[in-house]
């Protein structure tokens, strides 16, 4: 395989305690810390090891958003990507435009697969790379944990409600990572400085001649309804007490 | 207004409860008829529960040996056939249909909503977002189809009394073979079905090994609950991925959900927050867990688990 295409996706960090706006406009995101999506991070941990095999010859990140995606594709470089695409846009991105910014990618790039996050966590939508397989006309392999890889086509472990289940799919395929895949590596101070210099190319929307639809509009952001504190119980005894004044034994 | 399409999620054999929890969210948005669509090898049991489904008009029987196995690749292109004039089309969000209905939306060339957990009209939706820290409002344009998943633990199944017909349609997509099941190892068990059992109980990191979760096991086999885990335990191999609760693993709404040895990470929470009673047991007066819990109880679980055991009886 040529080439393997990951998409990095910059989103609030998973450890920061996300706020609504009081006015309802959408959530605090000033002065939040922010990051490479951590399903994303798996997905490039895991074409980098395909190449570090041999069984693929360079790693290339892309990511869609604003000018300040820069920093989460620096970190795809720094990890060890050859070199990265940002089509930036200060616009909201739909996953159906999103999915066919990439395809407009990967005719240009022509890679051997495509590999992507199961979700990303501010919007929690997972429907990113199932569009992309469906506009490519490719297999989809999602909530992937395992990928082997033998010629000309991957047998994927993917995570489902019911356990485990393997697919073999045909190359190109698109695939979508679940955490167990592997543990990404830690980026090292050297790695970064040697990212500066990688290259970063820069496109837009319409040099990819891909229109940014929008079909959605979200009108309200509310927090969630909080649950009641409830009480302490001292002892077991106490605890059954409580779950038989409820009848729940 | 037009009508609805659900497309059921089946075994083969039978219906999955999550189709009797998209039809309850597919009643509650304005519709001029609600059909399942069932894509199965050979569905006349499947079609004859799905037909029971209380709001059912229709059940599209579309019966092909492909469709034996329940691949993304092969159903998206029949559901695109059959989508014809429905308005909204409908699936769960359960890793079935999580993995196909985007599939679905793209080449229908329209955007997906995911995780409905309330109506508020046919074209409005609230759903969460950022692990739950947030419920938007989407509203979606009525010029174009919706395609949608359903968050199934924000509905309660509707019940078995409906009357549909059922109807043979050919299965007429051309399907692409680049993609095929190889096999299915279910981890399962005897044990109530996670997703809808009233009771569940789950372990965390603190159990420490596959060996300490029998403590767990015993315990939810005494009140006839479904087990769970976080994060942590199934990553450190104690238990199997499909027994994960949270926001990457199952959303879940039982009556009576138990914490034994969990933090309450944000992610985990996510996963239980429609649960009736939140029990937590922690050693930690201080974890997050007793935040969200209805009772709490400070202690070594290694204590209190085989005492809980024994006090039940
Ligand atoms: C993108 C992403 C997605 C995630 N998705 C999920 C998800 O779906 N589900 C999920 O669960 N997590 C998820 N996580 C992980 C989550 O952030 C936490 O790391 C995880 O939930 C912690 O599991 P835990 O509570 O078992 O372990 P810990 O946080 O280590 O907590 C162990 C708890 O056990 C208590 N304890 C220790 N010993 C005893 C004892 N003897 N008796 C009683 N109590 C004891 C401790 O006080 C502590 O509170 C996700 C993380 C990320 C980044
Ligand atoms: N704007 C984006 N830029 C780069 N990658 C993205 C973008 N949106 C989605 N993705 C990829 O698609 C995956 C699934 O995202 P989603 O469908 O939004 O949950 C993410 O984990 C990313 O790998």
């Amino acid at each position: 395989m040529q080439k393997i295409l990951v998409c990095l996706k910059r989103v609030v960090d998973y450890n920061v305690r996300v706020r609504v706006k009081p006015d309802g406009t959408g959530v605090v995101t000033d002065g939040v810390k922010m990051s490479v999506n951590p399903f994303d991070e798996i997905a490039l941990e895991e074409a980098l090891r395909i190449k570090e095999r041999g069984a693929a010859n360079e790693v290339i990140v892309m990511s869609i958003g604003s000018a300040e995606a820069q920093q989460q594709l620096r970190t795809g470089l720094a990890m060890g990507a050859d070199r990265a695409i940002l089509v930036e846009t200060d616009e909201a991105v739909e996953p159906l435009s999103a999915a066919r910014a990439m395809l407009a990618t990967i005719e240009r790039e022509q890679p051997g697969m495509v590999i992507l996050g199961k979700q990303a966590i501010d919007d929690d939508n997972s429907q990113t790379g199932q569009m992309l397989a469906a506009l490519w006309g490719r297999p989809q392999a999602t909530f992937a944990s395992e990928v082997v890889l033998d010629g000309e086509t991957a047998t994927v472990t993917r995570e489902v409600d019911a356990g485990l289940e393997t697919i073999a799919v045909d190359l190109p395929a698109v695939i979508t990572v679940d955490l167990r895949m592997n543990e990404p590596r830690y980026v090292k101070l050297p790695d970064i400085m040697k990212a500066k210099r990688k290259p970063l190319e820069t496109v837009s929307f319409s040099d990819l001649n891909v229109e940014n639809e929008h079909h959605l509009t979200t009108t309200h952001f509310a927090p969630p309804a909080q649950r009641e504190k409830g009480v302490m119980v001292e002892d077991v005894g106490a605890l059954i007490q409580a779950l038989k004044d409820k009848g729940l034994v | 207004m037009g009508r609805i399409l659900v497309i059921a999620e089946h075994d083969g054999a039978s219906l999955n409860a999550s189709t009797a929890k998209c039809m309850a969210c597919a009643t509650a948005i304005d519709n001029e008829g609600i059909d399942v669509a069932v894509l199965s090898a050979d569905g006349a049991a499947i079609c004859d529960q799905a037909a029971a489904l209380s709001g059912v008009a229709k059940v599209l029987k579309v019966d092909h040996e492909i469709f034996a196995s329940q691949l993304a690749a092969t159903l998206a292109p029949q559901i695109v056939e059959l989508a014809g004039d429905y308005s909204h089309i409908l699936g769960p969000s359960t890793t079935f249909g999580k993995d196909l209905m985007p599939r679905v939306a793209a080449l229908l060339g329209v955007a997906q909503i995911s995780d409905i957990m309330e109506v508020k009209s046919a074209y409005s939706f609230q759903r969460p977002i950022y692990a739950g820290n947030a419920i938007v409002t989407v509203d979606a344009s009525p010029e174009r189809k919706l395609v949608a998943t359903v968050r199934t633990a924000s509905y309660k199944a509707v019940s078995s009394d409906g009357s549909g017909t059922i109807e043979a349609v050919e299965a007429g997509a051309s399907f692409p073979t680049h993609t095929r099941l190889v096999e299915i190892k279910a981890s399962s068990g005897d044990r109530p079905d996670l997703q809808t059992a009233a009771k569940v109980i789950s372990g965390g990191r603190a159990l420490a090994s596959e060996e300490n979760f029998s403590l767990i096991y015993s315990l939810a086999d005494k009140i006839g609950a479904g087990v769970g885990a976080s994060r942590a335990a199934v990553d450190a191999g104690y238990v199997p991925n499909d027994m994960q609760v949270g926001q990457t693993g199952k959303i879940i709404a039982p009556d009576l959900y138990v914490a034994i040895g969990i933090s309450g990470a944000i992610q985990h929470l996510t996963g239980i927050k429609d649960a009736g009673t939140i029990v937590a047991i922690n050693k930690d007066p201080e974890a997050p867990i007793f935040e969200v819990a209805d009772i709490g109880l400070v202690g070594d679980l290694f204590e209190i688990v085989p005492e809980l055991e024994k006090q039940l009886g």
